[in-house]
């Protein structure tokens, strides 16, 4: 049985679990491209058009996948990874938006993972997929510590620094190391936070981190952070976030407005619409704004031309850059 | 200490007899209008949902009144209305428009803590007066919502245009002003003797009959809907609402315990085409969608705000029910940008297409599949 993996939305978090998981079971695996034009412009038609871009990507690698006959799509439905939250409605629907859409009824994987209440639940979740390909509950058992370790392996190399597309190649036995111009004196540290769905997608977000790189910026995501530090540093909201990826956004964001060591945040929201980053933007920019640190939030969609995001990273790189030399505090913090 | 609260719909009426009951000074908010809006989005985070803007209005239109807390309800998520207040108070803090918030979060916070911050609000009174003043509203709230149900039906019969809506709005205020059950009950009385005595029109063929459903806020509010049974009763349409504000009060504030709401039927008839809680009231549009199919209704309107995450669900799956059932289903988004004239003429259009339908089934001819309505 081909089993296809789009390469949307979570992918980014739990792919070599999922990879491992499958080949052990000695299921085949398909993995759609990284996102390009076509992937993009098939998601844009099929999608309806309030939806974001990442749903709207994810639909369009579904559609790449089902037009290589593959046999089921694998669309968990990822309603709770920890307690007390939730991902978000989207992703919580995103099995039945797929299902309807594609009639694919019968054709995909969807099973339930909600860990908000009882989380024992998610071996059910894991046993209820290994069935499709074997009937032993042990060796559903060894595939899925096997894809554990393997998403271990896979979180620390993430948190050493690598992009997950280069974590992916190290494990993988590929080399994949980007170049990084340096500059000595004129590196610069920016956090850039964001999903990892959008981040992490080169064509979605038009090669943001790469053009950072380029203009002598070092890079810091949410993703080199320990999730506890994350959780302790969200913490010191009034309210516990509901939505994890949320959470893990506005955590990080806190602790690295907070950290001396980094010169500037940049938030990146890079769906238009999207439902918690209307509020982690509002809750986070109202922070910066408090600590008086550079601050720029960037907003993309399906519309976003080139040529105006490089002008506005440029504009906030060199105000950022000012601000460091001349020690001064009066120049503008937003970009 | 002068306590207000977010409008939605007809709620005031519930909340003002709750408070009052307990001797509070309450402050309801002016009625939602465009200048509500247009504060509440001029502070507002550009991309956050419809409700938060009005809601946020309606607390700064308040505090001109004197108002210095807020009564609100939260939630667990993973709709955005959850995290609601804590927004709302950022907002307000860093303007310095300070308002104490105090949150209804069922059910971490249980009910009964809610009521202890009441207590020590209304100060000294007793859970039982606490408990009496709960039902008084809750009694209001179910008389309310039995005139406008009524009404809702006789707008599209109706002979002269605007009768019933005169007859409503007076109805409303008696309930509003209604001090003691004897009171409320004369009060419902006499609503529905007037109701009862409106002049309606022969003929009752061409009545169509309409489901709304969606999003709950842009269902309750008027404002937020821009009206929109008024002006689908005015063109004939009889239409009913997928949930009313007692069954919304009862899911989400008093946990079902009420049993006046019918949630699970509703969940059950969404089964085929979403499986799953996808947060507000996503899953239950699906089902309306189904159960209004069941019981012959002609069409059926889906209400959301712009960017609202669970109906979005709902939006990318209807296509299939909609096919499935030849249902014609009309999905509204409104926002702040929304224009009424637009507005009419989608659902002129979309009256006049159910109307079509209809009578081509009467003539036994073909229906044509309904497209994209």
């Amino acid at each position: 049985m081909r089993v296809g993996i789009p390469r949307g939305m979570l992918f980014y978090h739990y792919y070599p679990l999922w990879r491992t998981f499958f080949s052990e079971l000695g299921a085949e695996t398909a993995v759609s491209p990284a996102t390009n034009k076509e992937v993009l412009g098939r998601g844009v038609a099929e999608a309806v058009d309030e939806t974001c871009l990442p749903v709207k990507i994810f639909y369009g690698h579904v559609a790449w996948l089902l037009e290589r006959g593959i046999d089921v799509v694998f669309v968990p439905r990822l309603v709770s990874v920890e307690k007390g939250a939730y991902i978000c409605p989207k992703l919580l629907g995103l099995p039945d938006m797929i299902r309807n859409h594609f009639r694919l009824d019968g054709k995909i994987i969807d099973v339930t993972v909600n860990l908000n209440r009882k989380p024992r639940q998610l071996y059910r979740a894991v046993y209820e997929t290994g069935r499709l390909f074997t009937k032993r509950p042990d060796c559903i058992y060894r595939a899925f510590c096997r894809g554990l370790e393997c998403l271990k392996q896979y979180e620390k190399l993430l948190q050493r620094g690598l992009w997950p597309e280069e974590a992916l190649a190290v494990m993988e036995n590929r080399s994949g190391s980007r170049e990084e111009k340096e500059k000595e004196g004129e590196r610069l540290n920016l956090a850039l936070i964001g999903h990892v769905y959008n981040l992490y997608d080169g064509y979605a977000s038009m090669n943001l981190l790469t053009k950072l790189n380029r203009m002598g910026v070092r890079v810091f995501t949410p993703e080199t952070l320990p999730w506890y530090l994350i959780q302790q540093r969200a913490a010191t909201l009034p309210k516990p976030l509901f939505w994890t990826l949320g959470k893990r956004m506005v955590g990080a964001a806190f602790h690295y407005l907070a950290d001396p060591t980094i010169h500037g945040v940049i938030y990146y929201v890079a769906a238009f619409g999207c439902g918690p980053d209307s509020f982690t933007a509002d809750i986070v920019s109202r922070q910066a704004r408090r600590l008086r640190k550079p601050f720029l939030l960037l907003t993309v969609d399906e519309h976003s031309g080139e040529a105006g995001l490089v002008t506005r990273l440029e504009a906030f790189v060199d105000m950022v850059r000012w601000r460091l030399e001349k020690d001064e505090n009066n120049l503008p913090a937003h970009g | 200490m002068k306590i207000t609260f977010p409008h939605m719909g007809n709620m005031y009426i519930c909340v003002r007899a709750l408070l009052e009951y307990l001797d509070l000074d309450v402050v309801v908010p002016p009625p939602t209008s465009k200048r509500t809006l247009t504060l509440g989005t001029a502070v507002a985070p550009e991309f956050a949902c419809l409700p938060l803007k009005i809601n946020l209005g309606n607390f700064i239109e308040a505090r001109e009144l004197g108002a210095d807390t807020v009564i609100m309800a939260g939630g667990r998520g993973p709709c955005r209305f959850g995290y609601y207040a804590q927004i709302e108070k950022g907002i307000l803090e860093d303007l310095g428009m300070e308002l104490k918030m105090l949150v209804i979060e069922p059910p971490q916070k249980s009910v009964r803590e809610f009521l202890q911050e009441i207590k020590d609000t209304a100060g000294g009174k007793s859970w039982w007066t606490i408990i009496r003043a709960i039902r008084f509203g809750w009694e209001k709230i179910k008389a309310v919502d039995e005139i406008e149900k009524e009404v809702m039906r006789l707008r599209a019969r109706e002979e002269k245009t605007g009768v019933v809506d005169a007859v409503y709005r007076e109805a409303l205020q008696a309930v509003d002003r209604a001090g003691s059950y004897e009171e409320l009950k004369g009060a419902v009385r006499e609503a529905k003797e007037r109701l009862a005595a409106v002049p309606l029109r022969k003929e009752e063929d061409d009545i169509l009959r309409i489901g709304i459903t969606g999003e709950i806020y842009t269902l309750l509010e008027p404002f937020a809907n821009l009206d929109i049974e008024r002006k689908l009763g005015r063109m004939g349409v009889e239409v009913e609402r997928s949930i009313m504000l007692s069954e919304w009060i009862d899911e989400h504030l008093f946990l079902g315990l009420a049993r006046h709401n019918h949630g699970h039927e509703t969940k059950r008839a969404a089964r085929p085409y979403i499986n799953h809680f996808v947060g507000g009231h996503g899953q239950e549009t699906l089902g309306s969608v189904n159960r209004y199919w069941q019981q012959g209704f002609d069409g059926v309107i889906q209400l959301m705000p712009f960017t609202c995450m669970p109906e979005i669900v709902a939006q990318s799956v209807l296509p299939r029910a909609r096919e499935e059932l030849d249902m014609p289903v009309l999905t509204l988004i409104v926002d702040e940008h929304t224009g009424e004239a637009g507005f009419i003429t989608r659902l002129e259009a979309f009256v006049d297409l159910l109307r079509h339908r209809k009578e081509r089934k009467r003539e036994g001819k073909l229906v044509v599949p309904v497209g994209r309505a």
